[in-house]
């Protein structure tokens, strides 16, 4: 083994302790979540007793947060994936435009898009009130994400070839896009679909001024513990939001791996 | 290109594939916004209120503290980064693999679970007040302040920098660096001449989110403190305790820009994707 100059231990040991700065805090939380009283420690013994009492406050937020990101998911995967082929077909001038402006959701703070929807749809009671509110502002914010990684596939695998060659043998357009197009960017779409839902799940900044008391979400519920809960309770719901998040992230990066590998 | 025989106007069915998409942007987003610049001008002082971000004391110490946070954040933020980004795409060693995966854990945290991280850290009943007091006999709590906040936005942008820095180290050619080194440059000079200016486009494209990220970001100031003075947490406060809409929104217009701004000079300069992250 050859000699490390003293650079790459000073090197290594930043890096360690940037790892540690990232991970001591969540290893903090899960034990937390777990422990009869964190201001004694360890030594007061593990419970499940705060993740029972999470879920018999919050689990309304949980199934929420769940069917308001399938939703986002099923409107982004509508709208995101033919927005993509229109912009991956007719790439002109007008297309980036598009491009750009469909961008701008993730370019302005949520809080701005939040304020906006609520000045100018905010008096329509029902509407405000209802979950469909937040889906509105997940959407927007999640698209983006869909349409990108989406075209990106799409300009990677020459659509107008394989389109023609399917034209070519008499394919309509309906059965071009369904028998041809979506299986060959399937891997856009997976990775896509699994950014739309991390996103969606952990999304705040919007959903805190969209939310009411009656349609909290899991990230709302989170402020919302941290304010006024226990620091055990607190933890223990961070733990079931990251036992929900972290697959998710994990698929999201073997989805990104299979998208890079495409394109190469 | 030849004529096309099939399917039709291509420029046509691409309209329409992207008609829904467009007609939601427009009725949920761009309608709302345009309301948004409205209401921004229909306080007592009219579109002037615009202006009341530089002339009025009081949002524009808010506006330069936000500036001053966001900025210490990118620096501090490329630099560790850079540092541990460069390391570890060169260098291959046991549990390399771990150190990654740990190190990206945190990406799907929004701001206010990063909050809560920096509460454990450095907050009442936090790791840096327990190892203090144990020490020096003196707890240090730093967590609900301006220092908690740079905190909590240096962890929620580091994971993100490391894998840009990581990716762009890995396209960068080794042949150049073999050159220089042939040459007889120094390890140092090898990095300052030949990796940082490859890594520029990752630099700046990466720095410009950070940026924008720490100044409209909400979530993690809001578990911290409602209290400290960054622009999103006085719009926030304008707009629920106040109820002085036409302030929230005339100030959320001005920062909207300057993020918008920061992205798209980044863009040009860098010439790759760039959105602020959630």
């Amino acid at each position: 083994m050859r000699v490390r100059p003293l650079r790459y231990w000073l090197q290594l040991g930043l890096t360690l302790l940037v790892c540690a700065f990232l991970v001591v805090p969540v290893f903090m939380s899960i034990l937390a979540g777990v422990t009869q009283n964190y201001f004694i420690g360890v030594k007061s013994g593990l419970t499940l007793r705060w993740v029972g009492e999470v879920w018999t406050l919050y689990s309304d937020t949980i199934w929420r947060s769940i069917y308001i990101a399938l939703a986002t998911l099923a409107v982004t995967l509508a709208l995101g994936i033919p927005a993509a082929y229109a912009l991956a077909r007719a790439q002109s001038r007008w297309t980036r435009w598009i491009e750009e402006l469909l961008t701008l959701p993730i370019a302005v703070p949520g809080l701005a898009t939040a304020l906006a929807l609520i000045l100018l749809y905010g008096q329509w009671r029902d509407f405000r009130a209802s979950w469909l509110f937040i889906l509105v502002g997940h959407v927007l914010f999640t698209l983006p994400f869909m349409v990108r990684s989406v075209l990106a596939v799409m300009l990677a695998v020459d659509l107008r070839t394989l389109e023609e060659a399917a034209a070519s043998l008499g394919a309509s357009f309906r059965e071009r896009f369904l028998g041809v197009i979506l299986p060959n960017v399937r891997p856009g779409i997976v990775a896509g679909s699994l950014m739309v839902v991390t996103l969606s799940m952990g999304e705040f900044n919007m959903t805190w001024m969209l939310h009411t008391p009656l349609t909290k979400t899991l990230p709302v519920g989170l402020a919302d513990s941290y304010a006024s809960m226990r620091l055990e309770i607190g933890s223990a719901y961070t733990l079931i939001f990251l036992l929900m998040i972290v697959p998710l992230l994990v698929g999201l990066q073997w989805a990104a791996g299979r998208v890079e590998r495409s394109r190469a | 290109m030849g004529p096309r025989r099939h399917g039709g106007d291509p420029r046509r069915t691409a309209l329409l594939m992207a008609a829904p998409a467009l007609a939601v942007f427009a009725a949920f987003w761009l309608l709302p916004m345009a309301r948004l610049v409205q209401v921004g001008g229909s306080g007592p002082d009219g579109f002037a209120a615009y202006f009341a971000v530089v002339t009025n004391a009081n949002y524009f110490r808010s506006l330069v503290s936000t500036v001053l946070l966001s900025l210490g954040v990118t620096v501090a933020t490329l630099a560790l980064s850079l540092v541990s980004g460069i390391f570890l795409q060169r260098n291959r060693f046991p549990g390399r693999g771990v150190l990654i995966s740990l190190m990206t854990l945190p990406l799907a945290f929004p701001g206010v679970v990063v909050g809560f991280m920096v509460i454990l850290l450095a907050g009442r009943q936090g790791l840096v007040g327990d190892v203090s007091s144990r020490l020096f006999d003196e707890k240090i709590v730093f967590a609900y302040g301006m220092a908690g906040l740079f905190m909590g936005y240096l962890y929620f942008s580091i994971p993100r920098v490391i894998l840009t820095v990581m990716a762009s180290v890995e396209k960068l050619d080794p042949a150049l660096e073999e050159v220089a080194r042939s040459l007889g440059a120094s390890t140092w000079q090898v990095t300052r001449d030949v990796i940082l200016p490859g890594l520029g486009p990752a630099i700046i494209s990466s720095g410009a989110i950070c940026f924008a990220t720490s100044m409209g970001a909400f979530g993690t100031a809001f578990t911290l403190a409602t209290q400290i003075n960054v622009l999103p947490l006085t719009i926030y406060n304008e707009f629920t305790n106040y109820a002085n809409f036409a302030m929230a929104a005339s100030l959320s217009i001005v920062l909207g820009l300057i993020t918008w701004a920061a992205l798209a000079l980044a863009r040009s300069l860098a010439g790759a994707g760039v959105a602020a992250a959630g």
